[in-house]
């Protein structure tokens, strides 16, 4: 499903992320990258969603390499990833059911079919009834669950997630990480970057540690 | 995706836009205001030409020839000439003024009355006044009619009054010109108006935007809302044109009227016509659109998440 081959990253400012890393994730696999900040796990999943370009290496994304992928096609290749996000990134000035339904909108669904979608994706996520709610009106953790929704809503065969139990309690993390173990259990390859090395430890998955740019520590699966 | 589907996907983002415009509704009243200050002046001058040329239109065709005949014309041989030229198909009415008349008139009006009286004899000579039949009423028939009068014997000169017309249609000519090239800068100008707004709303969305292209969002599926935004500040714009415009002619409408009156003159102020109104509307709106599509594909190209 994903492969990196000797992957440089050097952004503009600089600042090398990525020194030579390579490894790959099978289809359905669930896996946690890990390491201290900074240590490249944000650029790992930059590059996998087509937000950064590798400056050297290849990463080959669903047997697509995506040095080849054009910018006019990004927006069909991301369609078929869903993102989760540390600080969510809902847009405040619309109700819930927007925010999820916003990826079945983008790709022309049909306005029915969008309901029925979105309430199916707010029932796994447990949010069921807030479709009106604005999310502000929700508190963090049931933030990051529409953040969720609206990642699986257009059921992607990717699901990658940055940080996404940063801001919250334990017990919300763990709620949190099991959901995305529940889509694992259907078949969905799903990436976590974290730096909870306690709350992964109670997931059996497998393990990518990242250190100075490079893959520390690979755990079996 | 279905054409039903398309079309409904299309009002929804369209009552979106209203929606954005409403909830800001200041803002963009302002952008409206300014276009619409921006349209209503060469508005303004247009229909200002329209009655200047609706006014002037029949003077072309009211126009007498003077004939001025040679000194040795006697009065009964300027009778025979006025007979001969009322004759004519293209003359419709002479009028004679003898000399006496002339001076007497001269020195009623122009207040030489003691320097007249000066002069050992009459130094004016006898005139005909010549109006041309309606059909002969066209620049050159007039013309092919002072020629023919001027080829008859006795008559020294044939004075068409047509240079001032000929003036007056030049600078309303000249004026028309002047009202299109001022439409064309403020229209560019209109544009750039819509754009500049459409620029900020698109830098106040860019969270907004990000988010939309995260998930896939192409930037003509980000752009779509600005869109319409453009369009309804145009076409507001456009609105509140025609109702600047209305007001000012409703303002100065009694007044013209009066003094037309006082001048014995039937004319009166007429408005924009509704071919002009249709065509205000939809330039607006297509120049609403041309800005923000512009400013909104920049702009729009330039936010990439990170």
């Amino acid at each position: 499903m994903i492969r990196f081959d000797q992957v440089h990253k050097r952004y503009p400012n600089g600042r090398e992320a990525l020194a030579g890393v390579s490894f790959k994730i099978e289809r359905g696999e669930m896996t946690f990258l890990t390491g201290h900040s900074g240590a490249g796990k944000s650029s790992i999943l930059k590059l996998i969603a087509l937000i950064e370009r590798p400056t050297r290496g290849q990463v080959t994304v669903g047997e697509r390499n995506t040095n080849t992928i054009k910018p006019r096609a990004i927006p069909q290749f991301r369609r078929q990833i869903g993102v989760v996000f540390q600080d969510h990134k809902l847009l405040a000035d619309r109700p819930v059911a927007d925010n999820v339904a916003l990826p079945l909108i983008i790709a022309g669904v049909p306005r029915r079919e969008i309901d029925k979608r979105v309430r199916a994706a707010l029932d796994q996520v447990g949010l069921l009834g807030t479709e009106r709610s604005r999310p502000l009106e929700l508190s963090t953790g049931e933030q990051q669950r529409v953040g969720i929704a609206r990642a699986v809503v257009a059921k992607p065969s990717l699901l990658i997630a940055d940080e996404p139990t940063g801001n919250l309690d334990p017990d919300l993390a763990l709620e949190i990480m099991r959901l995305f173990k529940r889509f694992n259990d259907v078949g969905v390859t799903v990436i976590v970057a974290t730096h909870d090395v306690h709350l992964i430890d109670q997931f059996g998955a497998r393990r990518i540690v990242l250190g100075e740019g490079r893959v520390a520590v690979e755990t079996p699966r | 995706m279905n054409l039903g589907a398309y079309f409904a996907r299309h009002a929804q983002t369209f009552v979106g836009s209203l929606g954005r415009i409403a909830a800001a509704p200041i803002a963009a009243l302002m952008t409206m205001a300014v276009v619409g200050i921006a349209l209503a002046l060469p508005l303004c001058l247009h229909v200002f030409l329209q009655n200047a040329s609706a006014a002037t239109a029949g003077w072309n065709e009211a126009l007498d020839l003077s004939v001025y005949l040679t000194k040795s014309a006697t009065d009964a041989r300027t009778q025979a000439i006025a007979a001969q030229l009322k004759s004519r198909a293209d003359v419709a009415d002479v009028r004679v003024v003898t000399a006496a008349e002339a001076l007497a008139q001269f020195r009623q009006y122009s207040g030489f009355g003691g320097a007249l009286d000066a002069l050992k004899d009459n130094p004016l000579p006898n005139t005909l006044i010549v109006t041309p039949a309606i059909a002969a009423g066209t620049p050159a028939g007039t013309a092919a009619l002072q020629s023919a009068i001027a080829a008859m014997p006795d008559v020294d000169k044939v004075q068409l009054d047509t240079e001032w017309v000929k003036r007056l249609a030049a600078m309303l000519d000249l004026l028309h010109r002047v009202v299109l090239l001022a439409g064309l800068l403020l229209g560019v100008g209109v544009a750039l108006i819509v754009g500049n707004t459409i620029r900020l709303d698109v830098l106040n969305r860019r969270s907004e935007i990000e988010v939309m292209k995260l998930v896939g969002g192409t930037d003509g599926f980000a752009r779509r809302p600005f869109l319409y935004s453009g369009f309804c500040y145009g076409f507001g714009g456009g609105v509140l044109a025609l109702v600047l415009v209305g007001i000012a002619i409703a303002a100065i409408s009694g007044p013209v009227g009066r003094l037309a009156t006082l001048y014995g003159s039937p004319f009166r102020l007429s408005g924009v016509h509704v071919g002009t109104a249709a065509f205000v509307l939809i330039a607006a709106s297509v120049l609403g659109l041309l800005g923000s599509w512009l400013a909104a594909s920049r702009h729009i190209r330039a936010i990439n998440p990170s």
